[in-house]
């Protein structure tokens, strides 16, 4: 079947921030929103603002409902078997601190080994470096080649040393790094690890299906596709999540509290204590709702020849590095570096063009150090970016090259 | 466009691209250098003292044109000064002396040096204070 393509032109209508005039080259850090997301929530705001699961009357009874209608929404997006392994997060960090806390404290021990890779952003090294200090476990990391794709002879091999747990992004913020996460998952679920994969850039970008993917734990967040910030997702196994901890522990993730003890709430809700990001999670119904009418296949198609377009347009200008994959096997994700031009000063002239470029180390500090620069400028893409941006990126770059000649 | 040719005075590309003062120093008697991780900056400087002046000065670093260009001219204006006279100079002067509009983004950038000076020179721990 062919795949649809995206008309920009009508979906950046729905985009009043392009008003301004912006390119925007920054949807790896976070997207922007449609009127469909912010209509959601102001809706919520203006007709039936009330909080969840506690009262009788009907607006809060509205509110209930659409805040839940999300979670079935999100089932669907991603494939997992049930609405109960949808736990609502603040977005990816948190999904990862929630396993680190309720799996990891339970399950890692002394001398375990936990397997990350050198492309995973902070927010999935630090939690486990916590948590491994804790425990007295250790952490190795995946290497990449010279490509700037993980070194799968080294993955196998530190699989070989029976990991309690691995965990990796799917697609690497800093480099656009797509990971062959099928047959990673496959392997490191066959040499016994639970399996968490970080999903903040697969998520809005491509399809996704975490059963044919076969992870314990997939974590994203709703802020990079084109929902509002606050909210995220864990998804987790059911009996893993069953066996688990709460994370946090306060109203609503109860089920009944005696003086003496306290029986905790079914899933999901034993992970979500206290109010939620209410019109947040509506918002992001709404986006999900919104990429579902565009196909993720049509997404990932759009992005692929945008990542082409641009790749080739950075490949002819002179003094630019590119650093990653080529674009085939990467996200709309770019990552370079300029001779004699500090990304920051790039991205300083570039904003006096009003195109919105990402400079620094893309809170992926291991990868900056390993790929031997102290920051990268990175242009990202999605569903609303247009070839005439990237065109505007090209005239920037070179304006920066003719003042610091 | 013209706004960027302001903003990237040619004094301070040129002080970018042929940095005052820099190097090391052999046998110091200050030493200091200082990170700006978010962006990957780094100034650091080597100080000569004689008779509670600043003989000699050397800095060395990498980063973005608004750091090091600010190192260069601070090492230019500390260069013979008393260290009671350089312990007066501040982060108006430094933003003064770089003349252009530095918007809260680039602030650490500019001011780089300035923390070198006075943890080094002073150990004055929250010299970053904005």
């Amino acid at each position: 079947m062919a795949v649809r393509t995206l008309d920009v032109t009508a979906i950046r209508r729905d985009f009043p921030i392009f008003e301004t005039g912006i390119a925007y080259l920054d949807s790896a850090n976070t997207s922007q929103r449609p009127r469909q997301v912010t209509g959601a929530m102001l809706e919520y705001f203006e007709k039936f603002n009330s909080n969840i699961h506690r009262a009788a009357y009907r607006i809060a009874e509205e509110a209930t409902v659409r805040y839940e209608a999300t979670r079935e929404k999100v089932r669907a997006f991603i494939n997992a078997a049930s609405t109960r392994e949808i736990v609502y997060t603040r977005g990816t960090t948190e999904g990862i601190n929630l396993v680190a806390y309720g799996w990891g404290r339970k399950n890692i021990t002394q001398g375990d080994l936990i397997v990350l890779t050198i492309l995973d952003h902070h927010s999935n090294i630090v939690p486990w470096q916590i948590l491994a200090a804790e425990k007295g476990a250790h952490i190795e990391y995946v290497d990449i080649d010279e490509k700037g794709e993980l070194r799968q002879d080294q993955f196998t091999e530190l699989l070989k040393r029976g990991p309690k747990l691995v965990a990796f992004n799917l697609i690497s913020n800093a480099m656009g790094t797509i990971n062959p996460a099928r047959e990673m998952v496959a392997a490191a679920k066959k040499a016994g690890a639970t399996v968490l994969v970080d999903g903040a850039q697969s998520t809005p970008h491509q399809p996704v299906d975490v059963r044919a993917l076969g992870c314990d734990f997939y974590a994203f967040s709703g802020h990079k596709m084109l929902g509002p910030t606050g909210a995220g997702i864990l998804y987790g196994r059911r009996e893993l999540l069953e066996a688990m901890d709460p994370f946090q522990a306060g109203g609503d993730m109860i089920k009944t509290v005696r003086v003496e003890g306290t029986t905790y709430h079914e899933l999901p809700w034993k992970f979500e204590a206290g109010t939620q990001a209410i019109a947040e999670v509506i918002g992001l119904g709404a986006a999900v709702d919104y990429l579902t009418d565009l196909g993720m296949d049509a997404v990932r198609a759009h992005e692929l020849e945008i990542t082409d377009y641009a790749y080739e347009a950075l490949s002819d200008v002179e003094g630019l590095t590119l650093f990653g994959p080529p674009p085939a096997r990467r996200a709309g994700v770019i990552s370079f570096a300029l001779d004699g031009i500090h990304p920051h000063d790039l991205a300083t002239i570039a904003d006096r063009d009003q195109v919105c470029l990402r400079a620094g180390h893309h809170c992926a500090m291991p990868l900056m150090t390993r790929l031997g620069v102290p920051a990268t400028a990175r242009a990202s893409f999605y569903v609303y970016t247009q070839k005439e941006e990237i065109d505007r990126l090209v005239s920037s770059i070179k304006e920066a090259q003719r003042i610091f000649a | 466009m013209s706004a960027d040719d302001q903003f990237y005075r040619e004094y301070i590309l040129d002080h970018y691209k042929n940095p005052r003062n820099y190097g090391r120093l052999e046998h110091p008697d200050i030493s200091h250098e200082e990170d700006n991780p978010l962006c990957g900056d780094v100034v650091g400087m080597d100080f000569r003292i004689k008779d509670g002046v600043i003989d000699d000065i050397r800095f060395h670093g990498r980063g973005c044109a608004i750091s090091q260009a600010s190192a260069s001219l601070l090492s230019e204006r500390l260069k013979g000064l008393s260290l009671e006279e350089a312990k007066k100079i501040n982060k108006d002067d430094v933003i003064g002396e770089l003349g252009i509009d530095i918007s809260p983004a680039r602030i650490k950038c500019a001011l780089l040096s300035l923390k070198v000076l006075k943890v080094g020179a002073y150990g004055l721990a929250d010299a970053d204070e904005e």
